[in-house]
């Protein structure tokens, strides 16, 4: 069969069945993505003869004589569709996943009329974004800068590195390269919840021409461990094996094919006879606990596995008292007490899991992997393979989306397994349908508040009784318990105050790692029993949250005043986002349609910004031959912009082009350590330690050119006299033109003296960030025997009137190198103010006014900043109103994305996002992370509006149209 | 037994045939009919080995005559907005009201046909909805060279189920023209705005005044109601709720469904007045 791609004719034979999208990859263009293989989320959107089509639908016998478009043949970075310099120039992506295909269906819209895009582009799922600089993409609105800007990089709206690779479909992410050999592996899940595999029989599947190996429990390392993964291995239960006999959740691995491709691999995995002995089962997290409920690891040794009280089925359990809550509430004036109920989300990350991995030419493992956490993934494998950890490579591509689910090891260990048994390069990709059934999720919780207060509305006790259900295996179940009662209510001045709570395992799917970490899940229910506190008090909410929250000087305490903890006010806006959203709310003119009912609900959160004890990361940044900046970091881009940020504080650190910067990063090879990017540390970690690096390079640079000049005998040697020579990089005449584009910045901010570098920032960060003053420069400008301070410009580093040009110095292989610790931590804020009307008879709830105010401390990058406040508020607003994986007796009915709602362009409105004016004094130039942070208040603040609207509380997420209207019917049953 | 098989390609199959003529329809064992594939090829067929492609059959995709207007089981959701019927066919815009009530997007309605969007018999089937609502007939070819009708209403029977015996295919759907000639009011509500439908109402006064409510998406198959005329508030509502037999899956509750049935109909019912 002969068709065309891209202009090009492939002459092909796809196998029967076989859709047009596994076809365009087997030849090569990657470009197009694998997002659901059902038509659902439109990443895999090509035309075909013009017309756009979902590739993963459309059967590949139907290609003869047509010609196919992918992204990649729209445009090259060189010479971009304009659509696709939109989409840059908008800043329309983060992880950039979905964007080959938005692009691809955006060049195609039927029409152009902003008005009827929700309804055109409904067959495209964004996860990240929350739409709407998509929406900008396509109507040509425009929000970043040039990525060559020069000067202070850090504070403007640098347009991410890989922008134009994103948007023509030229970034690789996990599996977007040819592998020679490669073989594939597919898992035969466990049909039952609850088993123990008496006997297999893979003599038939083994016998299948193309089948290399049948894995299973007789091939597993006997190592216990967790998928889930942190700085200390500790914190997780160790009770995963990589094949179990015995098998605890509907999907578990029982057994794995690796054959030549997918077809053979399935077709043998058919041929695999299991003899099942089926067990009892536990669902109901409420009865796990109870004497006669099955015990899911009562075969685990408590200590060995660190968990609770297996014999209960209690992972972990959190039980602490400060004050006396009972007293005090028995003294307080008014006291609201209430259940509330969270749901199991899925992270829905565009792509999904999957390693490839192989032996490279030194018999060494190499694993390329979508993760989160490469270097923690890279110390398991050793580990739970006994190979030295130098025997092992982790890296990632650009990663497509994670939220917290690729903070887990849960493909590279079959991988592993395979690669070892069989010493060929295999590779395990996830489903969709594996995202839904066996990839973690949030952790559904059930969460019942009491709260106290006096009169004047001033909190006496808060008390939390909490139970989470952690699914089938422990990781993150601890973890994540701990964390949903901390910055909860630790935001709150209170006297009294009560936690109980525990995680118990049932037979259900894992539950896992997901942005904000279990504090979305109390702060729902406690920020919905504030609200209930103010009506009952007829106070405010604002009013309410101003009287009690902490201010800096308070101790910021959970159940334990005495704690230590390195968490500090190192800035604190609270109050400004606490302001501005109550302005905007007042500013809101938006009518509700007639008839419906209105109301306005906010909610605030607080977040520590990066985990406790301890998250290190090392960097070293290097002036390459080339000219070129390569900054090394260990933490991994998935779309939380991190890339953009470390190559803009590189720039300013070296007065250098942000477009000279290359990131190289997520990759054991790269630096000698970093713990991984979650918990929103990729910025105020890897960040300053990426930040130190440059600058030590850049007193490298500055000492090494007063050598040179040292040296020099005359200008004559090269070295020009500024301003007269060539202030250029391009030292060579010949680039005369691109010298001067790079001389003008920085000739005017160069305002000299020793405190340049803070004083540059003055404007916007008023705190001189302490960690930042003290380089290695100003240590030589202090020297007094230095009679000429050398001062490193865009062009080269000025020592008195002779400008060194730094390709002077690129071949002396300079590298500056950084860490940073992780410990002290700051706090951030985040407040969301909600006007919905609703419609009684339906309940039917519409977002009329959508607003929060984010206290990230100085802003490094507007835009991206805005993009991830948006997306996280996108992801929560689907989580209130839209998302539920549902599990009936451990079988999950929601296996898809046309039955699992992730928002459509449709379901997000405009969020208005405002900043407040701070510098923190521990962040990289006054900085705080945002990422998981805005997600957190938006749950609460949505059931607060809808509360307001119609007079009854939700409590229970998602607060979907029939459970909405279902409310109305219950109170005008009762009335 | 549960297997965890990836979705990408339909591995089971073994061949593809391009059906040119109706000889080329009698199906082998584990041969399956292929109509636009958007939602064959969306979820893992098990059991199937081969699939018979009708696209290949021609079939002209709308035909209108005295009678009516016969719509090939082939004709694209895409072919059949665009479709400019006779000035005395009142039924453009509850063809392009039922179109846009499918969930997937404008790229699959240029590949999705008619007659595979009835025949995956889907509660929330949307092209269920608009031919069991202009009482159009299914008119299938039998395994014997034969060919049989019967209305689109009864055509689905279920969830997934429909009254095509092995062999037969669904050839086209036959819309008589008194109902092409009727007024007619749609009404559709699910649980995110442009989201899989969790009830679909509509409503059709044909001009002898004889007036037809069909609720679909609601109900595990398409239910109709029929009156002299147009009934009162009373009468629509209580023959609602007496349908007795509203679907539950993840779009929707199913006494939210039956509220919102009563709720669309008594709409149609005013627009319709």
């Amino acid at each position: 069969m002969r068709f065309e791609v891209n202009g090009s004719p492939v002459d092909a034979a796809p196998a029967p069945g076989q859709v047009l999208r596994t076809l365009l990859r087997e030849h090569g263009h990657f470009e197009v993505k694998k997002g659901c293989d059902a038509g659902d989320c439109g990443a895999c959107s090509v035309l075909v003869d013009g017309s756009p089509v979902h590739s993963c639908l459309y059967p590949a016998h139907r290609l003869e004589g047509r010609a196919v478009t992918t992204v990649a043949g729209l445009g090259d970075p060189e010479h971009p569709h304009p659509v696709q310099q939109s989409f840059a120039d908008a800043g329309g992506f983060q992880c950039g996943f979905c964007t080959a295909g938005f692009v691809v269906t955006a060049s195609a819209l039927p029409s152009a009329a902003p008005a009827d895009l929700d309804r055109q582009l409904k067959g495209n799922l964004c996860r990240c974004t929350g739409y709407r600089s998509i929406r900008d993409a396509i109507c040509g609105t425009s929000n970043t800068e040039q990525a060559d800007v020069t000067g202070d990089a850090v504070g403007r709206s640098v347009k991410p590195p890989a922008a134009m690779r994103v948007v023509t479909g030229r970034e690789p992410y996990t599996l977007d390269t040819a592998t020679t050999g490669l073989l594939h592996a597919v898992v035969l899940g466990s049909p039952h919840a609850s088993a123990r595999i008496v006997s297999i029989d893979a003599s038939a599947a083994l016998a299948v021409p193309g089948v290399h190996a049948v894995l299973t429990h007789e091939d597993s390392p006997a190592t216990l461990f967790s998928t889930g993964r942190h700085e200390s291995r500790l914190d997780d239960p160790d009770d995963t094996l990589v094949f179990d006999r015995v098998l605890r959740f509907q999907g578990q691995r029982v057994a794995a094919v690796v054959a030549a491709s997918v077809r053979i691999a399935s077709e043998a995995l058919a041929l695999i006879r299991v003899e099942y002995e089926v067990l009892p089962a536990v669902f109901d997290p409420e009865v796990a606990r109870d004497a006669g409920a099955h015990r899911v690891h009562g075969d685990k040794d408590p200590v060995v596995s660190r968990l609770t009280h297996p014999s209960r089925n209690v992972v972990a359990a959190l039980h602490g008292e400060m004050g006396d809550v009972d007293a005090a509430l028995a003294a307080s004036s008014v006291t609201v007490s209430g259940e509330w109920r969270t749901q199991r989300v899925a992270h829905a990350s565009l792509e999904t899991h999957a390693t490839r991995g192989w032996l490279d030419s030194s018999g060494r493992l190499v694993l390329r992997t979508s993760s989160q956490v490469p270097y923690l993934v890279r110390d398991e494998i050793a580990r739970i393979f006994a190979l030295p950890a130098d025997e092992v490579r982790v890296f990632t591509a650009r990663v497509g989306g994670g939220f917290g689910g690729k903070q887990e090891l849960l493909t590279e260990d079959l991988v592993t397994l395979a690669v070892l048994k069989t010493g060929r390069p295999v590779q395990y990709e996830f489903t969709r349908e594996d995202e839904f059934t066996i990839a973690p999720m949030r952790h559904p919780m059930r969460v019942r508040v009491t709260l106290g207060a006096t009169a004047s509305g001033e909190l006496t006790a808060i008390a939390i009784d909490q139970l989470s259900d952690t699914g089938a295996y422990g990781n993150h179940g601890p973890g994540v318990l701990f964390h949903s009662s901390h910055e909860s209510l630790s935001v709150y001045r209170c006297a009294n105050k009560r936690v109980d709570a525990e995680a118990v395992y049932t037979n259900n799917p894992p539950s896992g790692a997901f942005r904000g970490y279990g504090l979305g899940q109390v702060i729902f229910a406690l920020e919905s029993a504030l609200d209930e506190l103010a009506l009952r008090l007829d106070m405010d909410p604002f009013e309410l949250r101003r009287r009690n929250v902490v201010v800096p000087g308070d101790p910021m305490v959970t159940i334990d005043a005495d704690a230590e903890t390195d968490l500090l006010y190192g800035s604190y806006g609270l109050d400004q986002c606490l302001d501005l959203t109550e302005a905007a709310l007042a500013r809101s003119t938006v009518e509700a349609p007639p008839g419906w009912a209105t109301g306005t609900g906010m909610a605030l959160s607080m977040i520590a910004t990066l985990p406790p004890r301890g998250h290190f990361a090392t960097a070293t940044v290097a002036l390459l031959a080339d000219g070129s900046v390569e900054a090394s970091v260990g933490t991994a881009e998935f779309g939380n912009g991190t890339t953009t940020v470390h190559a803009q504080l590189v720039a300013t650190a070296l007065r250098l082009p942000v477009s000279r910067v290359r990131v190289r990063q997520s990759d054991t090879d790269a630096v000698r350590y970093d713990t991984g990017a979650f918990g929103s540390a990729g910025v105020v970690v890897a960040g300053k330690a990426l930040y130190e690096a440059a600058v030590s390079l850049r007193s490298q640079l500055e000492a090494a050119a007063v050598e040179v000049v040292g040296a020099a005998a005359s200008p004559a040697d090269g070295l020009a006299h500024h301003p007269a020579g060539a202030p250029a990089w391009h030292a060579a005449p010949d680039s005369a033109e691109g010298s001067a584009r790079h001389s003008a910045g920085p000739a005017a901010s160069s305002a000299g003296g020793s405190g340049r570098h803070a004083a540059g920032r003055a404007a916007a960060a008023p705190v001189a960030p302490p960690w930042s003053a003290h380089s290695g420069r100003h240590a030589a400008q202090d020297d007094p025997e230095s009679s000429v301070a050398p001062v490193l410009t865009d062009a080269g580093v000025l020592v008195g009137e002779r400008l060194v040009p730094l390709a002077k110095l690129a071949g002396l292989g300079l590298v500056g190198h950084g860490s940073n610790d992780g410990t002290p931590r700051s706090v951030a804020f985040n407040v969301h103010g909600f006007k919905v009307a609703v419609n009684e008879a339906t309940g039917e709830v519409r977002i009329l006014q959508s607003v929060q105010s984010a206290d990230a401390g100085y802003v490094l990058n507007p835009e991206q900043l805005r993009g991830q406040v948006e997306g996280g508020t996108a992801q929560a607003i689907g989580t209130a109103m839209l998302e539920e994986v549902r599990v009936e007796d451990g079988h999950v009915t929601t296996r898809a994305f046309r039955n699992y709602r992730v928002p459509q362009m449709a379901d997000i409105p405009v969020t208005e996002v405002y900043f407040a004016d701070t510098a923190d004094e521990l962040g990289p130039f006054g900085a705080k992370s945002m990422s998981e942070a805005p997600y957190n208040p938006v749950a609460p603040a949505l059931a607060n509006a809808i509360r307001r609207a119609i007079g009854v509380r939700p409590r229970a997420l998602p607060m979907t149209r029939d459970r909405v209207w279902r409310l109305v019917q219950g109170r005008d049953g009762a009335a | 037994m549960l297997l965890t098989v990836p979705t990408m390609d339909l591995n089971g199959i073994r061949e593809v045939r391009v059906a040119r003529t109706r000889n080329d329809l009698a199906l082998a064992p584990g041969e399956a009919v292929l109509a636009g594939g958007t939602w064959l090829y969306s979820e893992q067929q098990p059991g199937l080995t081969g699939l018979v492609d009708l696209t290949g059959l021609g079939w002209t995709a709308l035909e209108a005559d005295a009678d009516g207007l016969t719509v090939a089981a082939t004709c694209t959701l895409a072919e059949l907005t665009a479709y400019e019927p006779p000035a005395e066919w009142r039924i453009q815009p509850l063809l392009a009201q039922c179109c846009q009530a499918l969930l997937a997007s404008f790229k699959v309605q240029s590949t999705a046909t008619v007659g595979g969007n009835i025949c995956t018999a889907l509660p929330a089937g949307a092209m269920t909805s608009l031919f069991s609502a202009l009482d159009a007939d299914a008119i299938i070819w039998t395994a014997d060279g034969g060919e049989r009708r019967m209305p689109v209403a009864e055509f689905v029977t279920g969830v997934r189920t429909t009254a095509l015996r092995p062999g037969e295919v669904l050839r086209a759907l036959h819309v008589p023209a008194h109902s092409l000639e009727a007024r007619s009011a749609f009404r559709k509500i699910a649980l995110s705005p442009l989201g899989r439908s969790g009830a679909v109402v509509v409503g059709r006064v044909d001009p002898d005044g004889t007036a037809v409510f069909t609720v679909t998406a609601a109900t595990p198959r398409p239910y109709q109601l029929r009156f002299e005329e147009l009934p009162s508030a009373a009468a629509l509502a209580r023959g609602i709720r007496s349908i007795g037999d509203w679907y539950d899956d993840p779009h929707g509750a199913p006494d939210w469904r039956e509220a919102m049935s009563v709720l669309l109909a008594e709409e149609i019912r005013q627009e319709l007045a």
